[in-house]
């Protein structure tokens, strides 16, 4: 008898112990939040600062800003931290967040092969870039995944006056017919790749090819200078105002989906706006290239 | 849950539609991972055979390894051929990689040990007799091996199926060799793997439906074909 309680105690003195240690973790959020915050190296950063000050552990999940802003709708997590500000306004509109809390900005930029055969170098019209890129015959590589990066890069398509090809699909969304829209420049045909993955992905498809695409600098500068084999590729237009890059944080709105920990996602959107999680922001640097700009705090 | 429902009736939709893209995600599918079957079955069956009628040393160990490698991740042979093909790789002057043709080498290299190792299966259960009495009425080597594999065509048949489900259900090799270029490499299954990461679930499993559509009337067909050679 006794030889048999022993590990039946033992057991339950284990999962005891688990359980105890688990329950005095508690402070932990969910946060869908986009390839780029991760890729570039920030929230390395900005995450053991967060738990240092408030004890708030998060729990990452960095995906496209589309499938993102996909989890903050059904509720999969407590706070999303992305970058399509259209977007994100919508979302807080139809009741999903509570409020958006403008972060921090960057730039993207238009990268790529060194020999620049559009001859695109030093442009500061991102739109006219584009479209340089596209009447030179030369090939373009686009995210394809509904991201933030994505967004931005249908945006200046349709501002560079090209002919565009829509193309819709329906499908049935609820019980009622939705339809999803994609456009890329009807001219450019099969130059124009869109590969459906995150930036990290899109840039070492750019770089094996050697050829264009648009960029958010933070992955830019990770992977050009904080990488053992540095991708190949310049930046070629940069400085276009249409090319600026705010991201927000927004806490999931408790009214959808009661189960979310909006006290901790609060907080967290807090201390992200806050003069603290300005200054660790502003202060990341790659060697030595800031990455982010503070919005909050100037 | 309506997820369900909802998607099966985006599938119908996107069947009856024709839709031009559907159409070239489904036949790259189809072509890559029926070349890819091809190549290992014409690498995979002669191999299975070969080692199914020799003994040698160590033939247990080769079966061994064999059988280990069905266990091969996709990631693995992924980064494997990669490392290769990439630009900065051994065989990058090719311009290999985001090609079907990187698709298809990576798919090959995992279904090789599907295919070798169910064709000595298969083989093995062939009553060693019928090779015996081939030899002894004067056939060489290469016929008694056709009368052997004749008679266990449909064991080798299963492994040639096994083969192809497994290739076109695949996403690892298809999305790190191919790269999900729209038009070019994407896939069906490299297109579920995206719309996954869009958030358009609907879309995602309206694919998968026509995946498994798909595979059910190549199967038919495949049934149809071994029905014929009963007789």
């Amino acid at each position: 008898m006794k030889n048999y309680l022993k590990p039946v105690i033992l057991v339950i003195l284990v999962f005891g112990l688990l359980a105890g240690g688990a329950s005095a973790e508690e402070k932990l959020i969910k946060m869908s939040t986009t390839t780029s915050t991760q890729a570039s190296g920030l929230l390395d950063i900005l995450l053991p600062e967060l738990e240092k000050d408030t004890g708030i552990q998060v729990k990452v999940l960095a995906k496209g800003t589309g499938a993102a802003i996909r989890d903050g709708v059904d509720g999969n997590v407590d706070v999303i931290f992305v970058h399509a500000k259209a977007r994100e306004e919508q979302f807080v509109a139809d009741g999903y967040g509570t409020k958006r809390y403008a972060v921090m900005h960057n730039d993207f930029i238009i990268i790529g092969p060194k020999d620049d055969p559009a001859g695109i170098k030093g442009m500061t019209n991102a739109a006219a870039a584009l479209k340089k890129i596209a009447e030179s015959g030369s090939m373009f590589v686009s995210r394809g995944d509904d991201s933030g990066t994505h967004t931005k890069e249908q945006a200046l398509w349709k501002e560079s006056g090209l002919e565009l090809a829509s193309k819709t699909t329906t499908i049935i969304k609820t019980g009622t017919e939705a339809e999803i829209t994609f456009i890329s420049p009807e001219k450019m045909g099969g130059k124009y790749l869109s590969i459906g993955q995150g930036m990290g992905k899109v840039m070492i498809f750019a770089d094996e090819k050697q050829i264009y695409t648009l960029a958010d600098r933070g992955t830019y500068i990770k992977y050009k200078f904080g990488n053992e084999t540095p991708v190949d590729l310049e930046i070629m237009c940069e400085g276009d105002p249409r090319l600026s890059n705010p991201y927000g944080v927004i806490p999931i709105n408790p009214e959808k989906h009661p189960h979310v920990n909006i006290k901790l996602a609060d907080q967290f959107a807090q201390w992200l706006v806050s003069e603290r999680g300005q200054k660790v922001i502003g202060d990341y640097k790659l060697l030595g290239k800031q990455l982010f700009y503070p919005d909050a705090v100037k | 849950m309506d997820y369900l429902l909802d998607s099966l009736y985006s599938a119908i939709l996107l069947a009856v539609s024709i839709d031009a893209e559907l159409l070239t995600v489904v036949s790259v599918s189809l072509k890559v991972s029926s070349s890819s079957t091809i190549l290992a079955s014409v690498i995979g069956v002669p191999l299975g055979v070969f080692i199914a009628f020799k003994t040698f040393r160590g033939k247990r160990l080769v079966i061994t390894v064999l059988n280990t490698l069905l266990a091969l991740p996709t990631v693995v042979i992924g980064l494997l051929v990669y490392s290769f093909i990439s630009r900065r790789g051994l065989l990058g002057a090719f311009d290999l990689l985001y090609t079907q043709k990187a698709i298809i080498i990576g798919q090959t290299i995992l279904i090789v040990p599907v295919v070798a190792t169910f064709t000595i299966a298969a083989i093995s259960r062939i009553d060693i007799r019928y090779r015996k009495t081939a030899l002894t009425l004067g056939a060489s080597w290469f016929q008694a091996a056709c009368v052997v594999i004749r008679e266990a065509r449909f064991g080798i048949f299963a492994a040639i199926i096994a083969a192809f489900g497994r290739v076109i259900s695949e996403v690892g090799i298809s999305m790190m060799l191919g790269g999900n270029a729209k038009g070019f490499t994407r896939t069906i299954t490299t297109a579920m793997a995206l719309e996954y990461d869009k958030g358009e679930f609907t879309l995602a499993i309206a694919l998968g439906i026509i995946l498994l559509s798909l595979s059910f009337g190549i199967n038919l067909l495949f049934h149809f074909f071994q029905g014929r050679t009963e007789a």
